[in-house]
């Protein structure tokens, strides 16, 4: 009998454990790549200390930039609002919080799960946004390649599922469930091979840019 | 024998008044059967109309490979209310567990009310049937698979009870040695309806049956054939606790303060969110508390494969996997490709550099 259940019971078994493993492994196989490959020795002396500054970068890339705000401050919103969203939904929703615990052995307290459901609603709303203004932006348009929207949809299912789940707004609820579980692995699954490995990566590039410029004693 | 030919032919109506039942007692159970499958009160005389006419219907009850559970339950219902007297008078031809006789007179028993009801008993089953080998459960040599063929072959109506008659229940678990099926994976050519539940609870299967009786047919089923007025809502969606799911509030061990103070049941392992049964409704015991109530999780005894579904005290998010458990083994893995491929890479870039020839500032001049 080939039910909901049976469809739930798949994504919650083989089909998370295939996802978990092409994603560590991927994940894990590019990140050491990236760091085996290395910098070459810097035989110039030092001007300034690499830790201190590397950090500091990290911190001040994140924060929001003046320049860029002026030009598009839609894009600029529009980014920390889904970015922090899609976050918050992920991290500080509970049951989320017990699977991460089950994974990792790490847990941590959540946040009103009413409270997450309001903010999935605006990171959806800003993530269709988003997607309106690449699709209408002509500048944004051309810059956009497949792998763009792809990495957008495979970000908004589980957003968009999550939604339908918490809110039953599909059933039999094992069937929204088993959707929302699905789309996570999808996303898990595309994870490393595509641009959403940025996610790590962006440490080691804003770490490496500040690292070099606190070496030569500039302000990077 | 004769006694039991005259309580054949008497109504419904005639043997409850003949059973002390009260006209009140009579209505009221009909207006909380109504009020159970959903219908308006203005059904309520439509259906003691039809109970009171409604002839004593012969039921032949099959146990095959099941813990009794579902007979407990339904023999613990509410008695000595209406409810159990429904039972009662429905003419229970066949039932092992119930049944005076036992050996060849059950057997005769059994034959007799299919003969003289042809067309139109209900068989009642629970318990799921073994295909993998008749020997691990038969009755009086019978196969359960060939005594359930016959029997239904005569049948108005087939009623699945409980879980491994729905679904496979336990004996259709994770490895499944007896090779345990539910009955509507045989039985194709007769409305089967599936009351499940581990077990279920009395005053469904009693619905279905008043059902039958008022309308001479049976209820709108859902996807996995379960009468969509009991099994229509979830747990979670009828749950009192609900508020404290949506605002946040977990009990974390079964008596800390959350767990008294009534908190959600989630993190504890709750399977009320994917879970459609009457339970938060109807509740158990008359009506005195239900698992949730009483300050356990629901295990989703009424959806197919719930022993399969994980751990009973796991939460519902968590992944039913192996692979958690041999995470180091993935990372190892994980380490071990990602350091050849990073080693790849530098020799790449190591042979670049070594192919790579200097031009010098004459070279370029001598090319512009
Ligand atoms: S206790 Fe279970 S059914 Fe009730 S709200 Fe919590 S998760 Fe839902
Ligand atoms: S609360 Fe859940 S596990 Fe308990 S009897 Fe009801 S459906 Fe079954």
């Amino acid at each position: 009998m080939s039910t909901s259940i049976d469809f739930l019971l798949w994504v919650r078994g083989p089909g998370f454990d295939i996802a978990l493993f092409i994603f560590v492994v991927g994940v894990l196989i590019r990140l050491l790549e990236v760091l085996i490959l290395g910098r070459k020795p810097d035989y110039s002396e030092p001007r300034g200390a690499e830790l201190g500054a590397g950090l500091l970068t990290l911190v001040t890339r994140t924060a929001p930039e003046g320049g860029s705000f002026k030009r598009s401050p839609f894009t600029v919103v529009g980014g920390y609002i889904w970015h922090i969203g899609f976050l918050v939904s992920l991290f500080l929703f509970v049951p989320h919080i017990e699977l991460i615990d089950s994974v990792l052995g790490i847990r941590w307290p959540g946040i009103a799960s009413n409270l997450v459901d309001a903010i999935a609603a605006v990171t959806i709303v800003t993530l269709v946004a988003m997607l309106f203004s690449r699709l209408t932006h002509p500048v944004k348009r051309f810059l956009s390649g497949p792998e763009d929207y792809l990495t957008w949809v495979v970000t908004f299912l589980p957003m968009l599922t999550g939604y339908l789940a918490y809110h039953r707004m599909i059933d039999p609820y094992p069937l929204v469930l088993g959707l929302h579980i699905l789309s996570v692995e999808l996303l898990m699954v595309l994870f490393p091979f595509t641009k959403l490995m940025h996610a790590f990566t962006f440490i080691i590039a804003r770490w490496y840019n500040g690292a070099m410029a606190g070496r030569r004693g500039v302000q990077s | 024998m004769a006694d039991d030919r005259k309580k054949l032919s008497m109504t419904l109506g005639e043997s409850l008044r003949q059973q002390g039942v009260s006209r009140r007692g009579f209505l009221k159970y009909c207006a909380a059967t109504a009020s159970m499958m959903a219908l308006p009160p203005t059904m309520v005389p439509a259906i003691a109309q039809a109970l009171e006419k409604a002839k004593r219907p012969s039921v032949i009850w099959l146990s095959f490979q099941e813990c009794t559970g579902c007979t407990e339950s339904l023999t613990r219902s509410h008695s000595p209310s209406v409810e159990n007297l429904i039972f009662d008078h429905i003419s229970l031809d066949y039932h092992h567990t119930l049944q005076v006789a036992s050996g060849d007179a059950a057997e005769a028993a059994r034959e007799a009310a299919m003969h003289e009801n042809e067309g139109k008993y209900i068989v009642v089953v629970d318990g799921s049937i073994p295909l993998a080998n008749p020997g691990y459960s038969s009755i009086a040599g019978i196969s359960n698979l060939q005594m359930l063929e016959e029997t239904v072959a005569g049948a108005a109506a087939v009623v699945a009870v409980g879980s491994c008659a729905a679904f496979g229940g336990l004996p259709h678990a994770n490895p499944n040695p007896t090779g345990a099926v539910s009955v509507g994976e045989i039985v194709k050519d007769k409305p089967v309806v599936n009351v499940s539940g581990c077990p279920p609870i009395p005053t469904v299967i009693t619905g279905v049956l008043a059902h039958f009786l008022t309308f001479g047919s049976l209820p709108e089923l859902d996807a996995l054939g379960r009468p969509m007025v009991f099994f229509g809502q979830s747990i979670h969606d009828r749950c009192y606790r609900r508020p404290f799911y949506d605002k946040g509030l977990f009990a974390e061990t079964f008596d800390d303060e959350g767990a008294r103070k009534g908190w959600c049941l989630f993190r504890l392992g709750c399977k009320g969110p994917m879970t459609y049964n009457a339970c938060a409704t109807a509740k158990w015991n008359q009506g005195t508390s239900w698992p949730v109530e009483s300050g356990h999780g629901c295990l989703g005894c009424s959806e197919p494969d719930f022993w399969d579904a994980g751990g009973f005290y796991n939460a519902l998010s968590i992944p039913d996997s192996d692979l958690t458990r041999k995470t180091g083994y993935v990372v190892g893995a994980g380490v071990a490709l990602g350091a050849a491929a990073g080693a790849l890479n530098r020799s790449t870039r190591a042979k670049a550099a070594a192919k790579h020839e200097t031009v010098t500032i004459d070279d370029l001049d001598k090319k512009s």
